[in-house]
């Protein structure tokens, strides 16, 4: 009996996300809290598809009798995994150059002309 | 980056090859077993990141070309449209070779059971274009950030300013 | 002044997710599985996976994996291009 736990998960992760993203000035950190709002939205979608009991659906030696849960949202977050790693390279990179360029990675220091 | 103790280099010359090995079983297998195109291509990029953090960049760059990364990839993204497109009789991405008796075109029995490799029409060769795309994709993202990080900590030279 | 209003904003944000979070359908029993009830019975005759994910993922829903590897390609590029060097 875990109720209503994963949902408050998904909650709480999104919510430790908007709070960086809301707060604090460093790239990293931003990456970070971008990184924290794509998983919770994963772990939402793949909560929306559970049926209780089931297994994966796959039907190679899978157990007999009982149900497979629902495989769309499993499907899109795959989509959705493989496009998060590939933001979250550009955003890294990003940080990278400007950290070269400007010599700091704080949003508000990194504003002023240079070279 | 440089390179890491005898140990580490030891161990990665030991596992480096069965690394790759379970890769392309996860992305040949994707109809049939967990897994696909997308999960084998990053098991065999964590491989390459692997040698690229125990052999320093230097020695990984003799092994592993930004170029030809980039040609496999290309490979990759035009062999799945090209099969997305060889469908093209009926609608776009038909399944042309599903149950159809030639390559990889047996009819499953329904229901549970062991598992065939010759079925599932066009899904282990867009399988197969996947992964190469995402383990080449993830390569050069590897490799690029790698050498990134040589010439981007600095301090003091900003010659290369764009 | 503004953190100030950016915190009010953040905890009504926060309290309206976890109001809705408890308040949502109970854990593993989805309201509507139509469509996915079709995909599980009909995956193994139309398309012969047994990997039913993957039978949605490259064939009922081929479109989204082609924009999917197109975002991955593009990304690289913008990578390649980002790593560039100017005078070599």
């Amino acid at each position: 009996m875990i109720g209503n736990f994963p949902y408050v998960t998904v909650a709480v992760s999104i919510g430790c996300g908007l709070y960086i993203l809301m707060f604090q000035k460093n790239l990293i950190k931003l990456a970070i809290g971008i990184n924290l709002i794509e998983s919770g939205i994963n772990l939402f979608l793949i909560t929306l598809g559970y049926r209780k009991g089931g297994v994966a659906p796959i039907y190679t030696q899978a157990p007999a009798g009982k149900a497979m849960v629902l495989p769309t949202p499993q499907a899109l977050t795959l989509t959705s995994i493989v496009i998060g790693v590939a933001t979250s390279a550009l955003v890294l990179s990003m940080a990278m150059m400007i950290y070269k360029h400007y010599g700091t990675i704080e949003v508000d220091k990194a504003r002023r002309l240079r070279g | 980056m440089k390179e890491m103790s005898k140990i580490v280099k030891n161990i990665t010359k030991l596992v480096y090859g069965f690394i790759i090995i379970f890769g392309f079983y996860v992305i040949v297998h994707g109809h049939l077993t967990p897994g696909g195109g997308f999960q084998g291509g990053a098991v065999v990029a964590s491989a390459f990141a692997l040698l690229l953090i125990s052999y320093g960049q230097l020695e990984a760059k003799k092994l592993l070309k930004v170029d030809i990364f980039s040609l496999l990839e290309s490979c990759g993204l035009t062999a799945f449209i090209v099969i997305a497109f060889l469908g093209l009789g009926t609608t776009f991405f038909y399944n042309f070779l599903a149950n159809s008796g030639g390559w990889f075109g047996n009819a499953v029995t329904p229901g549970i059971n062991p598992g065939d490799m010759n079925t599932a029409g066009v899904l282990p060769l867009m399988n197969m274009a996947v992964g190469l795309e995402v383990f080449a994709g993830l390569g050069i993202i590897v490799l690029l950030m790698a050498e990134g990080a040589e010439y981007t900590n600095k301090e003091g030279e900003h010659r290369n300013d764009r | 002044m503004k953190k100030i209003v950016f915190g009010i904003a953040f905890i009504l944000f926060f309290s309206f997710m976890l109001v809705s979070a408890i308040n949502m359908r109970p854990f593993g029993e989805p309201t509507f599985s139509e469509m996915d009830d079709y995909f599980i019975k009909n995956a193994q005759s139309e398309v012969g996976a047994n990997n039913v994910v993957t039978s949605i993922v490259f064939d009922y829903r081929g479109f989204d994996t082609l924009g999917e590897a197109t975002v991955l390609f593009t990304t690289i590029s913008g990578i390649i291009a980002l790593f560039r060097r100017v005078n070599k």
